[in-house]
């Protein structure tokens, strides 16, 4: 792979920010402006807002997503072994199959202590 | 040249994010600056023939660390320790004085020599051609075999770790 | 390109492959088993570690490289594991009846000591730079939860946190040198790494000096040496006691069997270039160590200025360089495993929850009431300080020897006058016991037989290697000849 081929990505890029640069540039020049109290708040007609959007987090999705991340790094270790698993054979196979069962011993007492709960 | 074009880009973009990263009073406002810089940095990576490399950085870096980056700046919830930013003249003074030492001397080497490693089993130009992915792959599940078992060893140990740290009832 | 399958060698990782199962086997019985059952998980530990401890044994001897060179099986890894592997099972006695009384008493506790064992022992045994990392990363992510275990003490976590980060940091020195030294050599393989360092005509390739110099911070901090050693008091003090014992010898020899292995081995052509960095580690670490230590006031806390000391007088040792100073390292951190450990057990039984204990003058007079547990204290002070017939004496005699043989005479006195400032303080400890009277009324001890057990494992080998050194020495010895 040449780094040309990744031109239509890197065109891609540039028009979307492009795009998104110029619409919030056109109508801050081509809007009208007038605040009044009303427009500022979230939700024009409904409830009114209480407090702060600002709240702290529970430290449960912390957890959760700590394990994402681990479990996503062992995912990220599976595009490689599958691009050269009918090369490996049997021996790929085993390997993997080593690598996925200790993390699965992870997993299995991630089950069982509860963590995946919302507790 | 649109090659050492894009380099230039992508590193002059790298290192203002990077910047604005620690000059940031609002945590979120970091942690996006910090997504940009991450993004640049697959950028780069993509330059050094490095596809794969620059994948995991977007999917697992941009991706993943991020989203966990920008909950635990939530889980803090850092109203009140916002308007206590730490300032110490003299820190500052010679935190400056030191950085631009190292820069000097930095600068310095660079002037002086050029700095040429060895090359190794596999040049960009020939990860060009045979796939960076595939390279990866067969060194990762053959030479590598065994640190690639002992990576799935120490995320087990992230594990017990992070649920030991942070469950509420263990 | 044609995919060449590495041949396996089951046998050359054996004792982590023991202790890799054992700990997944706890791990899975900690959730699983009914909570009676789960009460046999530190024994089950002990079973591994000593299943380990044999299989090391009937290794001796043997050598082989694999995994396509990214394991070696040697005296020197064998040597490095029976120390793991005596620091852990003496933590895991040490620590039975002090979570329960603690309240923290999980069976994953004992899974992270076993799997910190773990990458101990691919450190020690490590010969790829790639190995060094992975092994130094699954002990320290270990032992920065083990020091935060005791969730509910602010102090714990505090240790945790303050331990994680600047670990964390110096890792990426670590990982910057490896990569520096890759960029140079265009090998992580010590062996390749070595062959190519000696064939290089000029070693002033800056890439390979930078990588060198940032490999030494990355060591230094995990063993703790001066100016890397600032984490060191505060992650002692707060860490739950069974765990600053367990790290203040297994991180320390772990690190000074990578450090020994890349530096005498690998990049032993560049010895000109990084002796004098040694040198100088080593001379700050002695003294700024054995100084401070003085002032201190909490014993957990002088213990760790004391441990900060005891890498310097290893750092000695290193300068030394030739046939002696290695083996003396070898001894040395032997002889530092049973008396650190040793004394960190006295702590804990002296200790108890809500009465800690761990004010120096909490134990003037303990000797009236305690005579027993006074003079094993005293033993392992001895040995801390150098005192004949202990192992610390023996030791510190072969590492000075070893500096003045190799012409460091000036190194071999400044570490002399330190060994002679640090009697100050471990005898006050002694003197505090034996001499004064008691500042308060003491609590009835209970000591657990698993602890007592430790405790004379413990005194048996201080006691031991310093009295019929030369065998253990010549162990050493044998264990160095993969460096040579």
């Amino acid at each position: 792979m040449m780094i040309t081929d990744y031109l239509p990505i890197f065109i891609f890029l540039v028009v979307a920010v492009g795009f998104a640069l110029v619409t919030i540039f056109l109508s801050s020049i081509i809007g009208k402006r007038k605040i009044t109290p009303q427009k500022m708040i979230p939700y024009e007609c409904g409830m009114d807002p209480i407090g702060q959007a600002r709240k702290p987090f529970s430290v449960k999705f912390y957890i959760i997503a700590m394990l994402f991340i681990i479990f996503d790094i062992e995912a990220v270790f599976l595009y490689p072994w599958a691009v050269i698993f009918k090369e490996l054979k049997i021996f790929g196979l085993v390997e993997m199959a080593i690598f996925i069962a200790i993390l699965l011993v992870g997993f299995v007492y991630v089950w069982k202590k509860g963590a995946l709960e919302w507790e | 040249m649109f090659e050492t074009f894009l380099f230039v880009l992508l590193a002059v973009v790298t290192t203002i994010a990077a910047i604005l990263v620690i000059v940031q009073r609002n945590p979120v406002a970091s942690a996006i600056y910090l997504i940009i810089t991450l993004f640049c940095l697959a950028g780069i990576y993509l330059l050094l023939s490095a596809p794969f490399i620059a994948v995991i950085q977007v999917l697992v870096y941009a991706g993943a660390i991020m989203v966990l980056f920008l909950f635990v700046i939530m889980l803090l919830n850092l109203e009140k320790e916002k308007k206590l930013i730490y300032r110490n003249r003299l820190q500052k003074v010679l935190g400056v004085f030191l950085g631009g030492v190292l820069l000097a001397q930095i600068g310095m080497i660079f002037s002086s020599v050029l700095l040429e490693g060895s090359k190794g089993k596999f040049p960009a130009e020939k990860v060009a051609a045979l796939g960076n992915t595939e390279v990866v792959a067969r060194l990762l599940f053959t030479d590598f075999l065994l640190p690639f078992e002992i990576v799935s060893v120490l995320l087990l140990v992230a594990i017990v770790g992070a649920i030991v740290l942070a469950k509420k009832q263990i | 390109m044609n995919l060449v399958i590495p041949e396996i060698n089951w046998s050359a990782i054996g004792p982590e492959l023991t202790l890799s199962i054992t700990a997944m086997v706890l791990l899975l019985l900690s959730v699983v088993a009914s909570p009676t059952a789960r009460r046999a998980i530190p024994y089950l530990s002990l079973l591994g570690i000593a299943f380990a401890l044999l299989l090391c044994i009937s290794l001796w001897g043997k050598s082989a490289y694999a995994f396509n060179r990214m394991v070696v099986l040697d005296n020197y890894a064998l040597f490095f594991k029976i120390i793991f592997l005596i620091t852990t099972a003496l933590t895991v006695l040490m620590s039975i009846r002090y979570l329960k009384e603690q309240g923290y008493e999980h069976g994953e506790y004992y899974v992270l000591i076993l799997f910190a064992a773990v990458g101990m022992m691919f450190m020690a045994s490590a010969a790829d730079l790639i190995i060094v990392f992975l092994g130094l990363e699954t002990f320290s992510l270990a032992i920065y939860v083990l020091a935060g275990f005791f969730r509910a003490q602010p102090k714990s976590i505090e240790s945790s946190l303050k331990y994680f980060l600047l670990g964390a940091f110096s890792t990426g020195f670590l990982l910057y040198g490896i990569a520096l030294i890759y960029g140079a050599t265009g090998t992580t393989n010590l062996k390749g790494i070595y062959e190519f360092v000696s064939k290089a005509p000029a070693l002033t390739d800056p890439l390979l000096l930078i990588g060198m110099g940032l490999l030494i911070v990355g060591f230094g901090f995990k063993v703790a040496s001066v100016p890397f050693h600032m984490w060191t008091p505060d992650v002692y003090e707060g860490a739950p006691t069974s765990i600053t014992a367990f790290m203040s010898v297994g991180p320390k020899a772990a690190g000074f069997a990578a450090f020994l292995r890349v530096f005498l081995y690998a990049l032993s052509p560049l010895q000109t270039d990084w002796i004098w960095i040694l040198w100088v580690l080593a001379v700050l670490t002695m003294t700024l160590g054995n100084v401070v230590a003085i002032a201190q006031k909490n014993i957990k806390r002088m213990l760790a200025y004391s441990s900060i000391a005891h890498a310097g007088y290893i750092l000695v040792a290193m300068v030394a360089a030739d046939e002696l100073g290695t083996a003396s390292v070898l001894y040395y951190m032997l002889a530092y495993a049973f008396m650190n450990l040793g004394a960190f057990g006295v702590i804990i039984l002296f200790g108890r929850k809500g009465e800690e204990n761990v004010n120096i003058s909490d134990y003037s007079g303990m000797a009236a009431k305690y005579p027993l547990l006074a003079a094993v204290m005293a033993i392992f002070m001895f040995s801390l300080a150098g005192i004949p017939p202990t192992a610390g004496f023996v030791g510190k005699f072969y590492i000075f020897s070893a500096a003045v043989k190799a012409g460091y005479i000036g190194l071999a006195i400044i570490g002399v006058l330190n060994s002679a400032l640090s009697v100050y303080f471990y005898l006050r400890i002694t003197v505090m016991m034996y001499m004064r009277s008691p500042e308060k009324e003491f609590a009835k001890l209970e000591p657990s037989p698993a602890m007592v057990i430790a405790l004379i494992i413990a005194v048996f080998g201080t006691l031991q290697i310093g009295i019929t050194p030369s065998h253990y020495l010549n162990l050493a010895k044998q264990s160095i000849l993969a460096l040579m």
